[in-house]
């Protein structure tokens, strides 16, 4: 089968085009970075059946990271290249497309972000461009779709052109293509470039961030609230007297037990029964998915706006003092969503250190939105304070690990050097297309892992393993942290899965200061099975091994830490 | 008046007149179009020795001061 390659600087919307032109559906960003790994899908050319791959972005060919070489690499096998630019950074961009047409591959230009060059007061006689290159020069819209028919058909007439220049002369070859084919008349300043400016300067821009996080934090909070009250707590009410008149035609014994759980004062509690058809389906259901939905749906728009690498920005010198890139602080928002893609995505950092320090610190702090959600009902009736002390904990946490990790892991963290791309407006299309791919995910993993943990812990209940661990745990379980035995099931399950280990916490009328202690236990011991996979995967072993050593420590001194000082 | 990247004043333009570093530090700046002749803006510095911001036609930049004091600028001051 014949191959299609993506190729180009990074953030020039590769995927968008890819996702245009295979209808497999990807992840779209506006910042550097969104792509880690290849991505492949099929498209017809005529009556053949083709392979696109969407190679992650680079600037150069003359690989000096392990990225760039990746992607040399990943040309030699490619049978067409399409070169996807930002027409809005012509001679920038250029720089690839004459060391490509070196390689003498087939290849099509696809001038992308065309929209862009028209408010900007950019003309590219696109005619001139393709003469001067030899090859076909497609102006194209990835977002809405512009210009991609075109550069189908384009592509039968892609052909290697070999460009004849001196290697010490390209820069002069870009310089005096780009004067030719490109105009710029004045452009007037929109208000977006005005506030560009504003939020990348610290005086300005560390209040705005504030005010960014904040709003991030209250819109979630006010959307989730708004979902539960007005539309699940409705919902489930419905089914109560369907799922009770089951229960009841169940009779008793074990089929009843792990389907509808235990009977609370004779009625189902939603909250506390632990069947796989009540709690199993209200937890992921009722009490995560609203807070989930609302997350994703404002990250999406932190995400396309272009607003990340700002944050990044302003953090930079924060995040170096815990050895990471201000980029990081991707990785960790998406963390907050759900631990997978937000170590997926610690790829964006460019050493093995850096991956190691940020996936620790993930797996040892970040709870993810289940959890958060979970923490939130469990702490809520409490007030704000106690919810502010367990994210307190584990901000202090976070930070102080940072720092130790940092001055004792060997090597040294690179020099921030990334591109910021220009604040975009969201594409309605695209970013809703982001959520339902992140809600499908969640559900994908969400329910069959929750049902996995009740089925589970029924089996241990019934057979009595529970009271055997707990007895064995109960030195560490009650005389250092301070807990009840019976919190032994809710680790057990937190293996499994994080917002239903919360949710187990309801029933066993614990103390505000054994809430608290046990939402931090939860958060910090060791991450679900999903991450750990993703975690072993990314880190190998022998750093898997190290990584969990640190978490199991952190989590018994804090824990014990927090019994002691906590009244 | 030649001066470093990072003693340039928010604001303020000047052209690249040299490089100062390595080869493989070299290439890593020509890659995002940094290079002698280019006129860059500097838009803004993080306190407490944070990064840089920078823009080179229309790309902004965010670059490390280590990097940024090889980067020789000449200004009209």
């Amino acid at each position: 089968m014949k191959k299609i390659l993506l190729v180009g600087n990074p953030n020039v919307g590769k995927t968008s085009i890819f996702s245009r032109l295979t209808g497999v559906d990807v992840m779209i960003s506006n910042y550097p970075g969104t792509t880690v790994e290849f991505k492949e899908g099929k498209t017809k050319l005529g009556e053949e059946v083709v392979e696109v791959m969407d190679v992650p972005g680079t600037y150069t060919l003359e690989a000096s990271s392990k990225a760039e070489k990746v992607a040399a690499e990943m040309i030699k096998e490619g049978d067409i290249v399409i070169n996807v630019l930002d027409s809005t950074n012509l001679e920038r961009n250029l720089n690839l497309t004459f060391q490509l047409l070196k390689k003498n591959v087939p290849m099509v230009v696809a001038l992308n972000f065309w929209d862009e060059t028209r408010h900007q007061g950019i003309k590219i006689d696109v005619e001139k461009l393709e003469k001067l290159l030899g090859v076909p020069v497609i102006p194209t819209v990835g977002a809405s779709g512009e210009g991609i028919k075109k550069l189908v058909s384009s592509l039968s007439k892609a052909k290697a052109h070999s460009y004849k220049y001196n290697q010490k002369e390209r820069w002069n070859k870009i310089c005096e293509t780009v004067n030719e084919v490109q105009k710029t008349t004045g452009k007037d300043h929109t208000f977006f470039e005005y506030f560009e400016d504003l939020s990348i300067r610290p005086l300005t821009g560390i209040p705005i961030a504030i005010i960014i996080m904040l709003l991030t934090f209250a819109t979630v909070i006010f959307i989730g609230e708004f979902i539960i009250n007005n539309f699940f707590e409705i919902l489930f009410e419905l089914y109560r007297p369907l799922i009770t008149s089951f229960g009841n035609s169940l009779g008793g014994g074990f089929i009843h037990d792990i389907l509808i759980g235990k009977l609370i004062n004779g009625q189902i509690d939603y909250t506390q029964s632990l069947g796989l058809l009540t709690t199993g389906l209200y937890v992921p259901i009722a009490m995560v998915l609203p807070y989930v939905f609302a997350f994703y749906l404002v990250l999406g728009v932190l995400e396309d706006s272009g607003y990340l690498p700002r944050l990044a920005t302003l953090s930079d010198n924060l995040m170096h003092k815990i050895g990471m890139h201000g980029l990081a602080i991707v990785p960790m928002l998406l963390g907050l969503g759900c631990n997978v893609p937000g170590a997926l995505s610690t790829r964006i950092l460019e050493t093995k250190r850096q991956q190691f320090i940020a996936l620790t610190l993930m797996a040892i702090t970040l709870p993810c939105m289940g959890q958060i959600a979970m923490i939130f009902s469990l702490l809520g009736p409490y007030g704000l304070g106690s919810i502010l002390i367990v994210f307190g904990i584990l901000l202090v946490v976070w930070f102080s690990m940072g720092l130790l990790m940092n001055s004792l892991i060997p090597g040294l963290t690179p020099e921030t050097f990334m591109e910021i791309p220009p604040y975009r407006l969201p594409y309605f299309r695209s970013l809703i297309k982001k959520l339902w791919m992140r809600i499908k995910a969640f559900f994908l993993e969400a329910i069959p892992f929750v049902f996995l943990g009740i089925l589970f812990i029924n089996i241990l209940y019934v057979s009595g393993i529970i009271g055997f661990v707990g007895e064995i745990a109960s030195p560490i379980i009650v005389n250092l942290l301070g807990l009840p035995k019976e919190t032994v099931a809710s680790l057990i399950v937190g293996f499994i899965r994080k917002d239903m280990a919360v949710g187990m916490l309801l029933p066993l009328n614990l103390t505000v200061k054994q809430l608290i202690i046990s939402s931090v236990i939860l958060t910090m011991y060791f991450p679900c099975i999903a991450t750990f996979v993703v975690l072993l995967k990314e880190l190998g072993i022998k750093d898997m091994i190290k990584s969990t050593l640190i978490m199991l420590l952190v989590t018994l001194f804090v824990g014990g830490f927090l019994n002691f000082i906590l009244k | 008046m030649l001066i470093t990247l990072i003693e340039l004043e928010n604001g303020e333009v000047g052209e690249i007149v040299k490089l100062e570093g390595g080869l493989q530090f070299k290439k890593k700046l020509s890659s995002l179009n940094i290079r002698v002749g280019k006129e860059v803006k500097k838009i803004a510095s993080q306190p407490f020795n944070g990064p840089l911001v920078m823009k080179i036609d229309n790309t902004k930049i965010t670059i490390g001061r280590g990097m940024a004091s090889k980067i020789i600028l000449k200004v009209e001051r």
